[in-house]
């Protein structure tokens, strides 16, 4: 018949459970066309025919009505021969093809499952696994694409018949829903005792499992919970004696805990909380928010001191899954909610592995019998009004934000693995133009964590299809990550110098390619002359980069041994900034006086102390000098505490010499005499450590000024593990800004170590372009 | 210049170079000495600054050296050689005290020095004095002793304090004025090897290594690695004496990678491990062993130390000279 039309289309991206079939399903049979839709690997395919007017009338509304989770990155139409069909339906999944699918990040909980959720009349009221096409569990308990039940850790649940009816009925919100399920079928609570014991509260003893739990939370006990992508360990926030008691179980002395709140009005009782903030909260994402603390209210005493001791932000996150909306329904007040672990041992997702790990640390286990195929921790952003230009920070990019693709500006023309750094890990593949970065991974040391790692990569190159032919890693000899890099078989493999890698990662968040000046500050990173590096100003694009200056290298005496004990950095800076006569008198000498000379010692012999041209062994020095922190007992520590001792208020600086010479070196050992002299006059520490920080901003824009006359580049790019500092990060984008630069700082990942395997994976790819 | 750490640069050097260019099936097995018949067979060389130091001096630990190495390979050390090179301008008066306490370790330990050489090189083409020797010993047992030995269950041992050797070595530098009441643990091991041999029944000894270079660390590693088997040790267990801990902490060393030069790792049958482990008691070289670990099947060829808060770290083969890997 004339007049009629076929088209085939492709869609490519986040298009599977996402509830994009019954879209297409009830946009065809609204406008009358006939046809099919079906997932494949390859995304979602559709044949769609009838009048001309009505199939471009389709297609526009296909890319511009998809539903809330789908991310669309390709829609492809070819024409084809009408077939003569004269309905539209829904066909089954193919799992044969190429992989190309993306599955889609877990999603929290949508109004509509809430509103069922607390509806005493439906048939899913208080189910605490209700979910639907646009929220509910998806990475986590992916196995294998093509999305479909049998491929998720849901196989095991067969389906009733009311829960069959919705699945397979195109116009209900459950249409295709994977992890569908009800009291009837799903998966199951059960409250237990750290032996497995059942506890009062299980579905085979009255009482209902949740309430037993907030009872007990309210008595005071430590409760494993199990969340999407792991255990967590809950206590009242208020309950200082059981926030204690858990850290001394978990062996975790001063990092501060997060808190899981019933909603945003009590998220506003304890911290500063602004649209943007109010906006990354209800996230779906619903990522552990780093919010201002509204200390001095009376409403402050619902977190207790120990939760997160010292700290002006607090991290805040509102229930993402039906359990969550459930039991801080039940307990009606800030619940800390924390990583189920020990020590630095990676969260416990198995559940007899759970078991065996917590039983020393929690009451009573809240538990299910729906596995978890991939451990994810908590996503931890920072708020706008705690970073500068009102910009979010990724800190850690995991559950919620993962599998999400970073897009390259131009594709990949080899599949390509980055396997990452040491700390922080995260590796990342590129297909195309798709770096599809893992979720935070973690220490690589640890051996439950390195072997995350291992099946990680292998279960990410199935998900997506991807068969590495190029490879790249550190060029640190002990990362273990660079060790799995180089032991692989029949691939090409390149080595990206650290500082290029946090650069490059900063270019690729921004969508750019450079050349840019690269200011990279961290706490260090493998050098191409073998020293520590950590403190540098690069002029870098993906391709290369040039070491155009550094902070002047100092002696890391005792090496790892340094960095756990801030103080030795003190006495090194202190050695060179006096010329190895400080002044007597020094608190933090006398504080350490048993070892101080014999490390002062080491330094100068050069004894198993290597140098570094590191920022954050400089932060290190200058918080050991003003007695925040001699030793730490998580990365990071030292300087963390002296940007929340700093006075934000004050603008004065310390200085520091630059030397001439290519590349230029920073005294930054003037700042910390700038800085011992004031303690010896008698300033305080607070506003020490602003001039310090305001300092080091000032050494930032004067070294890009130094290039910008050298090279003629005036974009400048702030990565490292030291740029997640806010206040230096904000002082340093004001001068800059100041000055005409243009600055590019991170935003959907982190400028830490987190962030490098985005980085190696931008470098791989534009060098394999050529 | 980072191939003397006894890490894996070292060995890759040994299969790159050595391995490549004398390739035979008694010298594959890369073990402390090889077995010819029923006679062991092994050479070292011996660099060291100081050359003396509190605890022996470069001679003993030349005599020791060897003999420990025949000794892993359950021989009984019987006859040695010595070479020297030595700089112009060496003083005779050292070189006698060295040769003194060679001729001391060597009735130690029951083996007579029988041939020898002496070259002297142009000042600044050595440093001080150099020795290497080789030794034969008898093998008198069945035992068949390899790194390849161990299997899942065994116990792991180590016959004593740990790093004693490499510590002092540091300290004896004189660079640092660390006051540590320390000496090296130079010591012949033969007889405590042959104690724990004649304790247990033939084949429950798997393995026997001593820890110099590289120290604990690398000779698990080895062991994982050519066992195909997983080595756990517990961080607790490990015995280490205090003035060492005191050192590694100050000099920001794990002293698990020290080297000893009279300290051993036995892997021994789960069966016989009390036994070995108290006939390890009886000698005074030994009186101080513990049972550390044991092996696993899981996950091939790596050494996991279960830390003291519960924790599995990854203790790997160092490629080079440790360097911090914290960001
Ligand atoms: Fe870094
Ligand atoms: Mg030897
Ligand atoms: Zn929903
Ligand atoms: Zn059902």
């Amino acid at each position: 018949m004339s007049g009629l039309v076929r088209r085939d289309v492709r869609v490519e991206g986040v298009v599977q459970g996402v509830g994009f079939r019954p879209f297409v399903y009830s946009l065809a049979t609204r406008l009358g066309l006939a046809g099919r839709v079906g997932n494949d690997a390859g995304g979602v395919f559709v044949e769609i025919e009838g009048p001309r007017a009505g199939v471009d009338a389709f297609l526009l509304a296909l890319e511009r009505d998809a539903p809330p989770l789908a991310v669309i990155e390709r829609v492809t139409v070819s024409a084809g021969e009408p077939s003569g069909a004269s309905a539209f339906s829904i066909v089954g999944s193919d799992g044969s093809g190429p992989r190309r699918a993306l599955v889609s990040p877990d999603t929290a909980t949508c109004d509509d499952c809430l509103a069922e959720l607390a509806d005493p009349a439906d048939r899913r009221f208080a189910y605490p696994f209700i979910n639907c096409t646009n929220c509910g569990p998806r990475f986590t308990i992916v196995r294998d694409v093509p999305y479909d039940r049998p491929n998720t850790t849901m196989a095991g649940f067969a389906m009733c018949a009311a829960c069959a009816a919705e699945y397979h009925d195109p116009a209900d919100r459950r249409f295709h829903a994977q992890p569908i399920c009800c009291p009837d079928c799903g998966p199951r609570l059960r409250l237990a005792g750290p032996d497995g014991t059942v506890l009062p509260g299980d579905p085979v003893l009255p009482g209902d499992p949740v309430q037993e739990t907030a009872a007990l939370l309210r008595a005071g006990a430590v409760v494993a919970v199990k969340g999407l992508g792991g255990y967590h360990l809950a206590v009242m926030a208020a309950d200082e004696a059981a926030v204690s008691a858990l850290r001394a179980r978990k062996h975790r002395e001063d990092r501060p805990f997060a808190v899981m709140v019933p909603g945003l009005a009590e998220a506003a009782q304890l911290c500063d909380v602004d649209a943007a903030a109010a906006a990354l909260l209800t996230d779906r994402a619903r990522p552990i928010v780093l919010l201002p603390r509204r200390d001095g209210t009376p409403v402050a005493s619902s977190v207790a001191p120990s939760v997160a001791p010292g700290d002006r932000s607090l991290g805040v996150m509102l229930p993402y899954t039906p359990l969550h909306h459930l039991l801080l329904a039940a307990v009606s007040a800030p619940i800390v909610l924390t990583s189920g672990n020990v020590s630095d041992e990676p969260i416990a997702y198995d559940d007899a592995d759970a078991f065996g790990r917590l039983s020393g640390v929690a009451d009573a286990f809240l538990t299910h019998d729906r596995p978890i195929h991939v451990r994810v921790d908590d996503s931890v952003v920072c708020s706008p009004a705690l970073s500068p230009g009102g910009r979010e920070l990724v800190v850690r990019r995991a559950r919620g934000l993962v599998p999400q693709p970073v897009r390259l500006s131009r594709p990949a023309a080899r599949p390509i693995l980055a396997c990452g750094a040491e700390l922080k890990n995260t590796f990342c593949l590129v297909k195309g133009r798709h770096a599809i970065m893992s979720h935070h991974i973690g220490d690589l040391e640890n051996y439950e964590t390195m072997r995350s790692f291992v099946t990680g990569v292998d279960h990410f190159t199935r998900l997506f299809d991807v068969r590495p032919e190029l490879v790249a890693h550190d060029l640190h000899p002990e990362y273990l990550s660079t060790k799995h890099a180089l032991e692989m078989l029949g691939v090409d493999l390149i080595g990206v110098q650290h500082h290029h890698a946090h650069i490059a990662s900063c270019l690729a968040d921004n969508d750019e390619e450079g050349p840019v000046i690269g200011v990279a500050f961290d706490g260090l990173g493998y050098g191409t002359d073998g020293t520590l590096w950590g403190g540098e100003f690069l002029l870098a694009d993906l391709v290369s980069f040039e070491r155009l200056g550094h902070l002047a290298p100092v002696p890391m005496p005792g090496g790892t041994a340094a960095i756990r004990q801030p103080w030795r950095m003190a006495a090194v800076y202190l050695d060179v900034a006096y010329d190895a006569a400080p002044p007597p008198g020094l608190e933090v000498a006398r504080r350490n006086s048993p070892r101080w000379a014999n490390v002062v010692g080491l330094a100068r012999a050069g004894v198993n102390s290597p140098a570094t041209s590191s920022a954050g062994r400089l932060f290190d020095a200058v918080s050991a000098l003003l007695g925040v922190r001699d030793t730490i007992t998580y990365e990071g520590q030292a300087a963390v505490e002296l940007e929340q001792r700093a006075d934000p208020g004050e603008r004065g600086a310390y200085p520091a010499a630059f030397s001439d010479g290519r590349p230029f070196q920073v005294v930054a050992a003037g700042l910390v005499l700038a800085a011992a002299e004031d303690l010896r006059a008698g300033a305080a520490p607070a506003v020490i450590a602003a001039r310090f920080h305001n300092g080091l901003a000032d050494v930032v824009a004067e070294g890009c000024e130094r290039l910008r006359q050298s090279t003629g580049v005036s974009s400048v790019a702030l990565s490292g593990g030291v740029f997640q500092n806010r206040l230096l990060l904000g002082r340093a984008v004001e001068r800059l800004t100041a000055r005409g630069f243009r600055v590019l700082t991170h935003r959907r990942v982190p400028a830490g170590d987190g962030g490098i395997s985005l980085g190696q994976a931008a470098v791989a790819a534009a060098t394999d372009r050529g | 210049l980072a191939h003397g750490a006894g890490g894996k640069a070292t060995h890759s050097l040994i299969d790159a170079v050595f391995l490549d260019a004398f390739r035979n099936p008694l010298l594959e097995p890369l073990g402390d000495g090889a077995h010819i018949g029923e006679t062991a067979f092994t050479t070292d060389s011996f660099v060291v600054t100081p050359l003396f130091f509190p605890g022996g001096d470069i001679g003993d630990l030349a005599v020791n050296g060897t003999v420990n190495d025949l000794a892993m390979c359950g021989a009984r050390p019987r006859h040695l050689s010595a070479a020297f090179i030595l700089e112009e301008g060496f003083p005779v008066a050292h070189l006698r005290r060295i040769t003194a306490s060679m001729a001391a370790a060597a009735q130690a330990a029951g083996v007579q020095i029988v041939t020898g050489d002496t070259k002297v090189v142009e000042r600044g083409k050595a440093d001080g004095c150099y020795i290497i020797t080789s030794g034969v010993g008898t093998l008198d047992r069945p035992a068949r002793l390899s790194a390849a030995a161990a299997r899942p269950g065994d116990a792991v041992i180590v016959s004593g304090p740990i790093g004693e050797h490499g510590i002092t070595i540091m300290l004896a530098r004189g660079e640092l004025d660390i006051e540590a009441d320390l000496t090296s643990d130079t010591a012949p091991l033969a007889d405590l090897a042959a104690g724990l041999l004649d304790a247990c029944d033939d084949g429950q000894v798997r393995c026997l290594r001593d820890a110099t270079r590289g120290g604990v660390a690398t000779v698990l590693n080895e062991i994982a690695e050519a066992s195909k088997v997983a080595i756990i040790v517990n961080e607790d267990i490990i015995p280490v004496r205090p003035d060492v801990r005191g050192a590694c902490e100050l000099l920001g060393i794990d002293p698990l990678y020290v080297a000893c030069e009279g300290r051993m790792v036995a892997v021994v049958a789960r069966e016989c491990a009390e036994t070995a482990l108290a006939a390890l008691h009886e000698h005074p070289l030994g009186r101080d062993a513990a049972i550390v670990g044991q092996v696993n099947d899981d996950p091939p060829g790596l050494v996991l130390l279960k830390t003291t808060f519960g924790g599995t770290r990854i203790v790997d083969l160092l490629v080079g000279d440790p360097l911090p890997r914290i960001c």
